[in-house]
């Protein structure tokens, strides 16, 4: 199997949208004569022409709410948002529409709707260009929100992601755009909803999602010095959400960790551990733990930024902390 | 405005048939609001039937309409039937959205009609997008989508007029003016005046303001806009001044106006400047005008019996259309 990067993984299945269906569309800000903020619609402009790449003004009210429009219309829109930073400027037409709009209408429009955006922190970009809203939008009932860790997935749940009917968030890490990884030459799909194990470990379950999969993969591997063997959990989308695999693993292990880089106040971790403890009290033997963004604006100085987001020895420490591992 | 020469009595029927079913649809909405059986917010057309029906009537079927909450008129205007509206505010599994949408989001996509949407100015970005689609499809439909003077201070407003502009989408930008953003004037929320239709000059938006309470005029201008979009020109912005003679919503006890300016405005109440240019003209007899309430009248009384009559959605509804 060939070995691509996350970037040319998601470039392969906007590529492939563009020409198997004419009623999808790429619009954003700076995709095509800029060749996109990061790249991944580099080439584009030159090879579907202007009515396929639009170029926007710095609107993303009107871009996003431009797209559900055209998706209630019969097209298949995929819209880029710079940065999930500015979708807080498209939160009323995401929510109260792109969510809304079948309900309200009991069922009479559908809004097949892709909105690309990138998240996360840890490029030194400071408290307004590092955050991570993807749990917000995961609470909406209306949207789903998928948020890949390698190529593979990234390909994988970008084709369903086109196919479905449905508005999807679809969050990609700044910093995981480099990650290699193989990626079959045969067409495959991957179904929102559906966790992966990484890695398999029987004596505590670590759950996360985007570059924290990276992070709990590598902390893993200090625990396994150490003795103690990980299992670690994919969730790949927020919403649908795949309790059942989270569920049985820690049924099996009796610990787990929630690794999430948003803060850790009002953010998803939250809700996976209720979750947990809800579903799993009896098969626990200690207490569900979080590791997630230090509660502060990311701020620019590198030193202090070190500090803010999960790192593998933190998720080490804490398992220490909490279980005597 | 001057009756036009051409127009026929059954044309004449047809107007004033859909402004009165209007109407008496909306005090009657008044009367259910009150005695209990309509909920939730419930914003009445009163006073601006002239628009909806002036409007909506210059359309083709095929053509998109998308509006703000205050959308019974242009629901009826469409032909939505009243039975389907007044059950959907009464929240019945007979209306438009099994009672899943309410009074400010009655829908029916078979008709083109594409929602009232009850943030103020969120429609305007839809409407965009509806029209993007019309031009990537190469079609010649036009989306018309009313907003009212609250919606001109919202950034959506602007952002929507500027890429509806930019990229010559087929939208008519129908603006209906009637003085009140809830309880707060237009001198005291826009600061170029009172004429709003100058601002769509800052986007290269041809514009032009027209009597929001003569249905002829209405329709004219309409009929305008649309022949100049459909060849494919870009977007039109139409200002309609107008005046809702009930409050904000049925329980605004509208302190911020005084009974004289009502009085003004109701005087120039659009079914009865129709009714008496139409008699004056000729055109309508008084035995036609007296016909027509008759239908009307019945038309509503079925509409509230249906909906009285109907149940209410089953608990299965209530998560059945989230996801596709």
């Amino acid at each position: 199997m060939p070995e691509i990067t996350l970037r040319e993984a998601l470039k392969l299945g906007l590529r492939e949208a563009l020409d198997c269906d004419d009623r999808v569309f790429i619009m954003g800000e700076d995709i095509g004569l800029f060749q996109g903020s990061y790249a991944v619609t580099s080439g584009f402009l030159d090879d579907y022409g202007p009515d396929r790449i639009k170029d926007t003004p710095i609107s993303e009210s009107a871009i996003v709410g431009c797209g559900v429009g055209a998706a209630a219309a019969g097209l298949k829109p995929i819209v880029e948002i710079m940065t999930i930073n500015f979708m807080l400027l498209a939160m009323d037409q995401i929510v109260n529409h792109a969510a809304k709009l079948r309900y309200m209408s009991d069922g009479q429009l559908e809004v097949p709707l892709v909105i690309r955006t990138v998240t996360g922190g840890g490029g030194q970009l400071g408290a307004t260009h590092s955050q991570s809203f993807e749990g917000w939008f995961a609470s909406v009932p209306g949207l789903y929100v998928a948020a890949p860790s390698d190529p593979y997935d990234a390909l994988g749940l970008l084709r369903t992601a086109i196919d479905d009917n449905n508005p999807i968030i679809f969050a990609e890490h700044a910093k995981l755009y480099q990650v290699r990884g193989e990626v079959p030459d045969e067409y495959y799909s991957i179904p929102l909803g559906k966790a992966k194990i990484k890695r398999a470990g029987s004596d505590v379950t670590l759950v996360a999602y985007s570059r924290a999969v990276h992070t709990a993969l590598e902390a893993a591997g200090l625990l396994s010095e150490k003795g103690v063997e990980a299992e670690v959990i994919d969730l790949r989308t927020l919403r649908p959400l795949d309790m059942n695999t989270v569920l049985e693993s820690v049924r099996n292990t009796g610990r787990a960790v929630v690794i999430e880089e948003g803060w850790k106040t009002g953010g998803f971790a939250g809700e996976l551990v209720s979750r947990i403890q809800e579903e799993a009290f009896d098969d626990l033997d200690g207490p569900v733990g979080r590791v997630c963004g230090l509660d502060v604006p990311a701020p620019y100085s590198g030193r202090l930024e070190s500090k803010v987001f999960p790192e593998p020895q933190g998720v080490v420490n804490e398992i220490e902390r909490l279980y005597g591992l | 405005m001057k009756v036009p020469a051409n127009l026929g009595k059954e044309e004449a029927i047809g107007l004033y048939e859909q402004m009165l079913l209007i109407r008496r649809f909306e005090e009657q909405s008044d009367r259910l609001y009150k005695s209990g059986k309509i909920k939730g917010f419930c914003h009445l057309y009163i006073g601006q039937e002239a628009i909806a029906v002036g409007a909506i009537s210059s359309l083709r079927p095929d053509d998109y309409i998308i509006t703000h909450y205050r959308d019974h008129g242009h629901a009826l205007a469409r032909g939505m039937d009243p039975k389907v509206v007044m059950s959907e505010l009464m929240g019945k599994v007979t209306g438009s959205s099994r009672g899943l949408g309410g009074s400010m989001h009655l829908f029916d996509v078979e008709k083109r009609f594409m929602g009232g949407h009850a943030i103020v100015g969120g429609q305007l970005p839809l409407a965009t997008g509806l029209a993007m689609a019309i031009k990537h499809k190469k079609d010649d439909q036009i989306v018309l989508c009313f907003f009212g003077d609250g919606a001109v201070n919202e950034g959506e407003f602007h952002e929507s007029m500027n890429l509806a502009s930019m990229w010559g989408l087929p939208v008519l930008f129908f603006l209906e003016n009637n003085l009140y953003g809830m309880g707060t004037h237009v001198d005291f929320t826009r600061s170029g005046g009172r004429e709003i239709y100058t601002s769509a000059d800052a986007y290269g938006i041809p514009a032009t303001q027209v009597d929001g309470m003569d249905v002829l005029a209405v329709q004219e201008v309409t009929r305008q806009a649309i022949q100049r979009i459909r060849t494919g020109e870009g977007p039109v912005f139409v200002e309609a001044m107008c005046y809702r003679f009930r409050g904000h919503s049925v329980q605004d006890p509208m302190f911020y106006r005084d009974k004289e300016e009502v009085k003004k405005w109701e005087a120039r109440d659009p079914i009865n400047i129709f009714e008496q240019m139409m008699i004056n003209d000729g055109i309508l007899e008084s035995e036609d005008i007296q016909e027509v309430a008759k239908c009307v009248g019945q038309a509503v009384s079925e509409a509230v019996d249906f909906a009285d009559g109907s149940d209410e959605p089953g608990f299965e509804a209530i998560d059945q259309n989230i996801y596709s």
